[in-house]
């Protein structure tokens, strides 16, 4: 009984000192972010692992997503005699919560297991010690431009992934279902909103980086240097990812759309 | 160097892409696209009751949309509700008699405002009321009505 309780102490204990050293990363972090201006170059670099790479995924996942939507909306609208209402059904489903939720996942799935297993080898082959001897703070040269990459990439990847599902909606709908194409758009334009619905995805979108990108990186600063750890922490990272973005998925849509 | 100059282009290209899906989602699928341009001159009319009514609901004539609803606010003294409407400026010859109701596109669908020409010679411009108006025709109060006149009748 004792050891129970002493384990579930231990855990709690090593929990509480993770997050502490997780919140203390990402004020290095952040403190880093103003002298990084100075050289966007790093940024612009990471943007290209984290983003630009991320985009096929995204682009077709989007596609693939907006199409289905559009099958299914379609079946189920067409009973009501209401199947014009298909790109109303389409747009808000993933301007609200598809196209942020989704594209978060692939994310945490493609850029962020490979930040976490970066770091994390750079940490196991001690090129991070090798910067403090030199003098160069890691936090600054290596995680803080990943951080703004992440930071930047997700609203994009999220605009990219609503926009190309629309559209693949549309696809379906008009060119194989033979949904009018005015009432599609006009529809949608009529109860799609640009405050309630549109912005308040790109701000889901741009929490969901802040975290899944914090998450990766600290796992990756963090993990047991050998490769067995390596492992442990890019596992670790997607399950976590996954974790935060639908919790905080339905606390930023309590927060949003409840009332 | 050149590798480097190739991710800057594709970062560009990337970040162009990513700005212009969120520019097709404002303009192509929300209604901010023709919240810009909302030109045009504004006219008042009071309704006893708007019932569903919105802004930025939209205003036809014989089923042409010719403006939006700019906003709905209730009259202190008559309690009546006072909705503010936006006119595209290209119709500027809608007559000063024109009456305006409310209407229900469809069974369920939104609401809107039907303007039904008058025959003034004078023309509607900023600033000025339509007078002749009728409300929304709640639909609980018609079956309520019904009800009351089928009990009444018996």
């Amino acid at each position: 009984m004792i050891d129970f309780i002493r384990m579930l102490g231990r855990w709690a204990l090593g929990t509480l000192e993770r997050l502490g050293r997780a919140t203390l990363l990402l004020v290095q972090i952040i403190t880093g972010i103003p002298e990084l201006m100075m050289r966007f170059s790093l940024v612009v670099q990471q943007l290209f692992y984290v983003g630009v790479l991320s985009i096929l995924i995204i682009v077709v996942s989007g596609l693939f997503v907006g199409m289905v939507l559009g099958l299914q909306g379609y079946n189920t609208l067409v009973d009501f005699g209401a199947e014009e209402s298909l790109g109303v059904l389409v747009s808000l489903s993933l301007v609200r919560e598809l196209g942020p939720v989704v594209s978060a996942l692939l994310f945490a799935g493609r850029a962020g297991s490979a930040l976490t297993a970066e770091v994390g080898l750079m940490k196991s082959t001690e090129q991070l010690s090798g910067m403090e001897m030199m003098a160069v703070d890691p936090v600054r040269r290596v995680i803080a431009p990943r951080f703004l990459a992440g930071l930047i990439s997700m609203p994009l990847l999220a605009a990219m992934f609503s926009a190309v599902g629309i559209l693949g909606a549309f696809l379906v709908g008009h060119g194989l279902l033979g949904v009018d194409e005015g009432a599609f758009w006009s529809q949608m334009q009529a109860k799609t909103d640009w405050y309630d619905d549109i912005l308040n995805g790109v701000i889901k979108s741009i929490v969901f980086g802040f975290v899944v990108t914090w998450i990766a990186l600290f796992e990756g600063y963090d993990s047991v240097p050998t490769s067995e750890g390596v492992g442990r922490s890019t596992t670790r990272t997607v399950v976590h990812s996954a974790f935060a973005i639908l919790g905080l998925d339905f606390v930023l849509t309590a927060l949003m759309f409840g009332e | 160097m050149i590798q480097s100059k190739q991710t800057e282009i594709l970062v560009g290209l990337f970040v162009a892409a990513g700005l212009a899906a969120l520019f097709m989602l404002a303009m192509k699928v929300s209604n901010l696209g023709d919240f810009i341009d909302e030109e045009g001159y504004q006219v008042t009319a009071s309704f006893q009751n708007i019932g569903g009514l919105k802004p930025r609901s939209p205003v036809s004539m014989a089923g042409v949309q010719v403006g939006r609803v700019a906003n709905i606010k209730l009259d202190p003294e008559t309690y009546d509700a006072v909705v503010t409407l936006n006119i595209y400026p290209e119709y500027d010859n809608i007559p000063l008699d024109t009456s305006a109701s409310i209407f229900t596109a469809g069974l369920l669908g939104e609401q809107y405002i039907g303007l039904q020409a008058g025959a003034d010679d004078f023309y509607l411009a900023d600033g000025d009321e339509i007078t002749l108006t009728q409300p929304a025709v709640v639909l609980e109060q018609i079956i309520g009505q019904f009800l009351y006149s089928k009990a009444e009748g018996e």
